[in-house]
């Protein structure tokens, strides 16, 4: 039975993820991702055409809050979990493509 | 002090009959016995315990007012945000992370003056239904230690049952309070979506999770909930006061549903074990007898509930812990090659195959050309499903159903099949999709002495009438009575 | 090779009849005036320590949950207004996946398919003194990303001060067909968000970003082709953006000269502009469609923008700089330069009009204004209003330099001496300074007299009538109002001068 999801697609997905995978992982599940996609096949069972998607099940809307100052961590609270630091920054291994995301 | 509920341990440290401390030292010399058995707590804070309950000693002593939980040990999953010890979530990612602040929740609790023993176990993140997921220590069943406490709050239900703190705090999700709370025979309530801040629980599925208690007494989740429930203003999709005023839900507690109406959705029943079905149907008889009407509903979306929940569910908490990358907090792994291996490496050794599962179906799901067949398809069907309970909550105050097809199951069986484990969420997801409230209570043990639930489903933000009706039961009923026979 | 104007331009090539047409779209990230960021209570402090500004909920700790700036809100929806736009009745936040180490959750709360504001546009001033309309696409808001720091080693560093402020993104179609437009619709929107109030658009703070999109129409032996489009990333001056746009024309058309490549799916690429070779480079080959996998945000509800609420808001919309500075040039009659510098600041328009609504001739006060007062502002570093002189004063020293109290190049000095002693009127300043012009025809009839006897050979110069007469008669002027020092009434002692000499 053709897999619903074969390896190269979850590879893809796991780099989207950030995730590196080994060999046996993307195998495993490559399976299991199969399997349990097919199960949610289970929802075209459903005729949705005219139904409104519902993100939220809440009553509400404009929930705001007023531009006031409230007090910031501080620098060293912020960094305190920091895995790595350089004085008053994070520190990471050099960025060097510059292709920010947005 | 093992038989007294929360409440009733409150009442006499308020009236000076017991000390808070002596209450917190029994609690640790219990924990030093039966942990290295039952294994709930991740970590504990006994100093900080003790100083607690030493202050509301002193201050009870002094005729100072305290709070609606003075000097009651409580447990925390390990889901919530705390400002004096370590917040894992059962994570090797976060195994040494320590938050600056408290949850909303915990903050609530410390103005109670409850007194927090420790964080408990939980399936990694709260994927999971057995906390076998844990990325950190293994918890059984305290009823047999070779079956899992269910999940993801297996600890804190193991907790409360083992009479290893008095109450305690869940997070569910898809079940994770009421089907912990089923396998140890404790009371286990998921509140109405919006009932309680989500501020310092760690997210999995934001429009799913809610924080609840688990007890052993429905008194003792209605004094919980008047602590954590409320209106947030650090929450956005925290409810305000007046849509959802929050009372003493203790104070009506013993008034029974005059005229009750309870559904029951036989096609969906069937698809429990036998034993369960027997216990749910003399729990109806119970309630017969009180004098509930009994009507028959169809739900008939509910049996799309787990493919729209894990769809939904998924895509959610592929968002959510995409900020576990090693670079502002947490497991950075050792020598990445460029900083991009610092997200793939740090995130591939620390996190457990689950989470790595439910991240990749996620991101598939939001990802571009299937966004709309699985993601949009997953939300309509989430209305569809809400619309099946708007439906027969037009015809009855509330429905009934089990919490799970079986009761806890051995260590192992279902560890290695992922579908297998999500179809057992089959009765509470629907819960989580619709946002309305869900309380488990015991009602009886199988053959093999293992406990059974009682699931009831109220519409939103009716946990007076919920917890109401839960009472009337428990009044008629000892199976909450039970203690287990831990083997150490 | 091509000239700089707008329209089609045309290209010598031996072979073939060239000409092309150039579009610009543009994308501006506005960074709005609120004191905190658009999800947390972080204070937006410039130059602040590193990560002094962060709080759980920019930082993207476990837990942390994002709550809505109203203030951020307003602002846009009053940009939004100004812009022209269809302000959206319901509208969302979405996510918007990637992964970056400035990006601390690793998604941008965005909007998505329901931007709060769409379909505008703008009027911009062109340089012959007409305007252009741009369309707008739309405007939405978002959090922006923290910053990362390159150093020497070979690491980075991050700081999240910034993560979390709050953004306007303003898309408008590719409208602009010349880097002058570019540049042109660049200033009117920093102009536009201060008048508003909305932004104070410091190009030296970063407050305004920009990234144009460009690419050709080319027109070969009758024939139309499209290049491919280029957008430059991350511009934060007006001199790189007109700048890259231009570099980018002719580095395109070269290109599809050569290579003869059209636009076709996909092959959008991503270029920098590196400002010391001054010219764009290649960052991105074919746009891998960057999956965001954008989902609405489950951590915030909604906003329902109501009638009563835009209302309110709309109540806070200004005059627009453009309508004001062409307000100005109809109905003062000031000529559209001058006009323009009065509106550059909205402060300085506001002075101006209460000047001319306290007496002032208008022509008067915009030259009093731009000249004296600007100057001194400029070397001030503050703007006209900020100099503290009461716009009475102003008016007052207008009415002086019409009526010949004064003359102009005194009136130089007074606005000197006011800004330091504001509370001092114009009158007492210059009658302590000895700045009052001797209009009084009878003493200067008696100094023009005295100037002409002793001067027989200017005299002679001029009413002889011959080349020196001017020049002769210039100097006899000179002298009298030396004679004064300085404070002859010029047009009063020329007039005698001229009915002596006649």
């Amino acid at each position: 039975m053709a897999k619903r999801i074969d390896q190269a697609q979850v590879r893809k997905v796991a780099k989207l993820s950030r995730l590196e995978l080994s060999e046996s992982e993307v195998e495993e599940f490559t399976g299991q991702l199969s399997a349990i996609l097919d199960y949610v096949e289970k929802l075209n069972e459903l005729d949705t055409d005219s139904i409104e998607p519902l993100a939220h099940c809440l009553p509400i809307n404009n929930v705001f809050r007023e531009d006031c100052v409230r007090e910031s961590l501080g620098t060293e609270k912020t960094l305190a979990n920091a895995p790595q630091r350089d004085g008053e920054f994070f520190k990471v291994p050099k960025i060097l493509d510059d292709s920010s995301g947005a | 002090m093992e038989e007294l509920s929360a409440k009733e341990l409150r009442d006499k440290i308020v009236a000076g009959r017991i000390s808070s401390v002596e209450a917190t030292k029994a609690v640790f010399e219990r924990i030093e016995k039966l942990e290295p058995t039952i294994g709930v707590y991740i970590s504990t804070f006994e100093k900080h315990a003790l100083a607690k309950a030493r202050e509301v000693d002193e201050k009870i002593a002094g005729g100072e007012s305290v709070g609606q939980l003075a000097g009651v040990p409580v447990a925390i999953k390990d889901v919530m945000c705390i400002n004096f010890g370590a917040t894992t979530c059962a994570s090797k990612i976060l195994e040494n992370f320590r938050a600056p602040y408290n949850a909303t929740v915990v903050e609530k609790l410390l103005l109670a003056d409850a007194v927090i023993i420790g964080k408990t176990n939980m399936d990694e993140f709260a994927m999971g239904s057995s906390t076998e997921n844990s990325g950190l220590k293994r918890t059984v069943n305290p009823w047999d230690t070779n079956r899992v406490p269910g999940g993801s709050s297996g600890g804190s239900a193991a907790a409360v049952a083992g009479w290893l703190c008095f109450a305690a705090l869940g997070s569910d999700t898809g079940g994770s309070i009421r089907q912990p709370a089923s396998f140890c025979s404790v009371v286990g309530l998921k509140p109405t979506y919006g009932r309680v801040s989500r501020f310092g629980l760690v997210a999995y599925g934001s429009s799913l999770d809610q924080i609840g208690p688990i007890t052993h007494t429905v008194a003792d989740t209605a004094l919980m909930l008047n602590v954590i429930a409320g209106h947030d203003p650090a929450d956005s999709t925290s409810v305000e006061e007046k849509t959802a005023p929050v009372g003493d839900f203790l104070e009506r507690l013993d008034e029974p549903i005059e005229k009750l109406k309870i559904a029951i959705v036989p096609q969906f029943n069937a698809g429990a074990d036998q034993q369960v079905q027997k216990a749910l149907s003399e729990a109806i008889e119970v309630y017969k007898k009180l004098g509930a009407e009994i009507i028959e509903v169809e739900m008939p979306h509910l049996d799309y509930a787990i493919a729209a929940y894990y769809i939904i569910a998924t895509a959610e908490a592929s968002s959510n812990l995409a900020r576990y990358d090693g670079v502002h907090y947490g497991h950075r792994t050792q020598n990445p090659g460029d900083y991009i291996e610092v997200y793939s490496k740090s995130r591939a050794e620390a996190f457990g195959k689950e989470v790595k599962r439910r991240i990749m179906l996620g991101t598939y799901v939001l990802s571009s050309g299937y966004y709309d067949a699985y993601y949009l398809k997953a939300l309509k069907v989430r209305n569809l499903i809400r619309g099946d309970f708007t439906k027969a909550f037009e015809k009855c105050n509330c429905i009934v159903m089990p919490v799970s097809p079986t009761t806890a199951f051995k260590i192992g069986e279902k560890v290695d099949d992922p579908l297998k484990m999500y179809l057992s969420d089959i009765y509470t997801i629907s819960a989580n999709l619709a946002g309305i409230p869900g309380i488990s209570i015991p009602c009886g043990f199988d053959d093999s002495e293992l406990p059974i639930g009682l699931q009831i489903l109220a519409p939103a933000f009716d946990e007076d009438k919920l917890l109401r009706i839960a009472r009337m039961f428990e009044k008629e009923t000892d199976w909450h009575k039970r203690r287990p026979a831990i083997e150490v | 090779m091509a000239q700089k104007k707008t329209g089609n331009r045309s290209v010598n090539s031996k072979m073939s009849d060239i000409r092309y047409k150039v579009l610009v779209g543009l994308e501006i990230h506005v960074h709005l005036s609120t004191q905190t960021k658009m999800f947390c209570g972080c204070e937006l402090e410039y130059g602040a320590e590193g990560n002094s500004r962060v709080c759980p909920v920019c930082l993207g700790m476990p837990g942390s949950l994002p709550v809505m700036n109203k203030q951020a809100v307003e602002h846009a929806i009053l940009a939004g207004l100004a812009l022209n736009c269809e302000i959206a009745e319901f509208t969302k936040w979405d996510r918007k996946s990637y992964y970056y180490p400035d990006l601390p959750k690793n998604y941008q709360i965005s909007q998505y398919d329901l931007p709060l504001c769409i379909n505008g546009s703008i009027e911009i001033p062109l340089e012959d003194g007409g305007t252009k309309k741009i369309r707008i696409i739309r405007a939405h808001l978002e959090e922006d990303a923290g910053k990362n720091l390159h150093t020497a080693g070979n690491f980075s560093q991050i700081d999240l001060n910034r993560a979390g402020a709050s953004l306007l993104e303003i898309v408008t179609e590719p409208d602009m067909n010349t880097a002058a437009e570019v540049r042109s619709l660049a200033v009117e929107l920093q102009r536009m968000v201060r008048y508003l109030g909305v932004s104070h658009a410091d190009m030296q703070k970063g407050h305004m970003r920009f990234e144009p999109n460009i690419n050709l129409i080319v027109t070969k032996d009758g024939t139309e082709y499209k290049t491919p489009i280029v957008e430059v990333k991350n511009l934060n001056s007006f001199r790189a953006l007109e700048r890259s746009v231009d570099f980018e024309i002719h580095r395109q058309l070269d290109e599809f000269l050569e290579t003869g490549q059209v636009l076709e799916m996909g092959n959008k690429s991503t270029r920098g502009w590196d400002d010391a070779n001054q010219v764009t480079f290649l960052q991105r080959e074919k746009e891998e469609a960057h999956d965001y996998r954008y989902f609405p945000d489950p951590d915030l509800v909604p906003v329902k923008v109501t009638k009563e609420w835009l209302e309110s808001i709309k109540a806070r919309l200004c005059e627009l700089p453009l309508k004001r500075q062409k307000r100005y040039v109809s109905e003062y009659g000031l000529d559209d330069y001058d006009a323009g510098v009065l509106t550059a600041e909205h402060s300085t328009a506001e002075y101006f009009e209460d000047v001319v609504a306290k007496g002032a001739y208008f022509k008067r006060a915009c030259n009093i204004i731009t000249q004296d007062l600007l100057k001194l502002a400029n070397e001030r570093g503050s703007s006209v209003a900020d100099l503290g002189i009461p716009a009475i004063h102003t008016a007052e020293l207008c009415k002086m330099v019409e009526e010949g109290i004064v003359s102009a190049t005194a009136a130089a000095k007074i606005t000197t001496i006011m800004s330091e002693s504001p509370d001092k009127s114009p009158q007492a300043i210059a009658e302590e300074h000895n700045l009052i012009q001797k209009s009084d025809a009878g003493e200067l009839e008696q100094i023009v007299d005295q100037v002409l006897a002793e001067n027989p050979t200017a005299v002679k110069d001029v009413t002889s009538g011959g080349k020196k007469s001017k020049k002769a008669r210039g100097f006899l002027l000179g002298q009298v109002i030396q004679k004064t020092r300085g404070q002859a009434n010029p047009k009063v002692a020329s007039e005698i001068l001229t009915k002596k000499l006649c």
